[in-house]
């Protein structure tokens, strides 16, 4: 059944009919990434304003793939559970060279997480259980059909100028977060450059529902006998929804691409009747930039604001999700006094270099998936030709290389060389079951030290956590190592780690992290 | 390990009239296509990154641009 855009209920803002006082955060859009970003500015206690210029979720699906770290942050900010119930979850990718299966992939061939490796679910689910949470949190104030349309930058504030239904007002704020998407009004209204790479190859992207016993597994072909020389994906969303992406060309006319009648023949080929129904069709482009810093005094830049990938690999709700996580606790910390503002500068630094990874990955999937003529193109099809024959090949064959989280070079970190790489500084701490939970559930939004074979020693402004020791944690957290101590950022992230260490020299680490040097 | 640029060919003759005969009957996009497989499996089979790096500073230079 096609998904109904209910529209959320517009109110007078108190800004149109007297001045408000100085927010200390406003956030611009409610995408996923403005959203994500209110909820977890609230559970750390600071209070926002969300302005965006439309009152539904997104049109069309959009962002289907959300990664096993999103699920994290999701499931932080109260809503794992109900991704996880309404997404399809898959863990296994096969990929296709005309008639043949070249390579097929697991991303989570182990137990021992409390997420999938990837759960499918449109963009105006995930929009509209994060946008009926932050209604219901007194810490956020929502407005719909409040569009920015004006920024002035002060040493220490902005002035934003807000158009709605009922006029215009002013609005200020300490802190002014720009989550309002690829074509970030704040961005454009600052003059910054977004530089990068554009792709011209055009394609479709189809949402149909069709009753079909296809497998939730992601399917991609190149030059498949039903889309000659071009590539196809094909993948399960719920709803009996599918989604298709098929590749045209550079040559291909956007608007005429666009029609049913052009669209229809098109899926037939691929899946074998027409008893489906056209859900959703768009023509799109894509473009691999960034911003070169994401932080320009009081205006910070997350989300697709700051940067865009093309979608192979499913980078881009991804990165800015966890672009929030980068951000809520370093920004809460900076509102409440906690730390000063140079611990913004942090975000910048991480943020970019997973930017940067992000662009890598993304740029190499498409260019595979659209060479160049000449040598590109030559390489591309001696891989695919070889893929079929020779284990080695298939490891470049390129459809896309999955979000994992960014592992934050943190050089300083103390580290011990005896403890596995899964858990170094910089990484994401990995999940393990524990007793009926799980470990993630234990760690986040506070400082935490963790001891695994240990109890942590007690030391001022951390929560002592005691892992409970299974073989899961001991392949993640010791290697052979007896006891390990590990000090986690309000993100999860590891910020340094001992076999054994004094109170003083775990004081000192989490100092540098809230001075934003870890 | 670094790059073998010493004669390595227990019969570089041999080889040479072996690579020839690899290409014979071809078109010249099929012997190119042919090349880009070949350069593909030696890759691998060398494995060594700064090795290949190397080989690809070299074959660069050698084309003069
Ligand atoms: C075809 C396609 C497939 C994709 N697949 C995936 C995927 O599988 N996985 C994945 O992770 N990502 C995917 N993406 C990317 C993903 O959709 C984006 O990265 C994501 O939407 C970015 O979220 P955001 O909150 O930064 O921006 P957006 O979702 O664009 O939200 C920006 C919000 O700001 C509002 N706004 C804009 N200007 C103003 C203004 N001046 N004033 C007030 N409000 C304003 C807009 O109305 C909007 O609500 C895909 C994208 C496309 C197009």
């Amino acid at each position: 059944m096609a998904y109904s855009h209910r529209p959320f209920a517009y109110r007078t803002p108190p800004g149109v009919t007297a001045p408000e006082p100085r927010h200390a955060v406003v956030i611009v859009g409610a995408g996923p990434v403005g959203l994500a970003l209110a909820l977890e500015l609230a559970g750390q206690g600071v209070p926002s304003v969300v302005l965006d210029d439309n009152d539904v979720v997104s049109v069309g699906s959009r962002a289907i793939c959300w990664s096993k770290r999103s699920l994290e942050i999701l499931d932080r900010l109260g809503l794992g559970a109900a991704c996880l119930a309404k997404g399809v979850t898959w863990t296994v990718g096969r990929t296709f060279h005309r008639e043949a299966e070249v390579w097929r992939f697991d991303l989570q061939p182990e137990a021992g997480d409390k997420m999938p490796a990837f759960v499918n679910l449109q963009q105006y689910y995930v929009e509209e259980y994060l946008a009926e949470r932050a209604l219901a949190e007194a810490r956020i104030d929502l407005r719909f059909r409040n569009r920015v349309v004006a920024v002035g930058t002060q040493a220490d504030h902005v002035r934003l100028g807000v158009e709605t239904p009922d006029g215009p007002y002013a609005l200020e704020a300490r802190w002014l977060v720009a989550c309002d998407g690829a074509r970030s009004s704040v961005r454009g209204m600052l003059g910054l450059d977004f530089a990068g790479e554009l792709f011209e190859d055009r394609f479709l992207i189809a949402d149909i529902e069709m009753k079909a016993a296809f497998p939730a597994e992601r399917r991609f072909w190149f030059e498949p006998p039903f889309h000659p020389g071009q590539s196809a994906l094909l993948h399960k969303q719920p709803d009996d929804l599918w989604r298709i992406d098929l590749q045209l060309g550079r040559d291909a006319d956007p608007e005429a691409e666009r029609r049913p009648e052009r669209v229809i023949p098109r899926i037939e080929r691929l899946v074998g009747h027409s008893d489906f129904r056209l859900d959703w069709v768009s023509v799109y482009s894509f473009q691999c930039r960034r911003l070169a810093r994401f932080v320009h005094g009081p205006v910070i830049f997350a989300g697709d604001a700051a940067h865009v990938v093309s979608p192979f690999g499913a980078r881009g709700g991804n990165g800015g999700l966890q672009d929030v996580d980068a951000l809520g606790w370093r920004l809460a910390a900076v509102v409440q006094g906690r730390a000063g503002a140079g611990l913004l500068d942090a975000y910048d630094r991480e943020r970019q270099v997973a930017a940067d990874e992000n662009i890598l990955h993304a740029t190499r999937a498409t260019r595979f998936m659209t060479p160049a003529p000449g040598a590109e193109r030559r390489f591309r099809d001696a891989v695919l030709a070889l893929a079929a024959q020779a284990p080695f090949a298939r490891g470049l064959v390129n459809s896309g290389r999955l979000s994992t989280p960014c592992v934050y070079p943190l050089p300083g970190a103390p580290d011990d060389a005896r403890l596995p790489a899964a858990s170094r500084p910089g990484a994401v701490a990995p999940d393990a079951p524990q007793g009926a939970g799980w470990l993630l559930e234990r760690l986040g939004g506070d400082m935490v030290l963790l001891g695994v074979g240990c109890a942590p020693p007690a030391v001022p402004g951390l929560r002592g956590v005691a892992a409970e020791i299974n073989d899961v944690v001991r392949a993640r957290y010791l290697g052979a190592a007896p006891r390990a101590l590990l000090l986690l950022r309000p993100d999860q992230v590891v910020a340094a780690r001992w076999v054994a260490a004094a109170p003083g020299d775990v004081a000192a680490a989490a100092a540098a992290v809230w001075e934003g040097r870890a | 390990m670094s790059l073998v640029t010493t004669p390595n060919l227990a019969d570089p003759d041999g080889f040479y009239a072996a690579l020839l005969a690899a290409h014979r009957g071809l078109s010249e996009a099929e012997s190119a296509a042919l090349d880009a497989r070949l350069v593909l499996i030696l890759a691998n089979h060398i494995g060594d990154r700064a090795a290949l790096e190397a080989a690809l500073a070299l074959a660069r230079a050698a084309g003069g641009r």
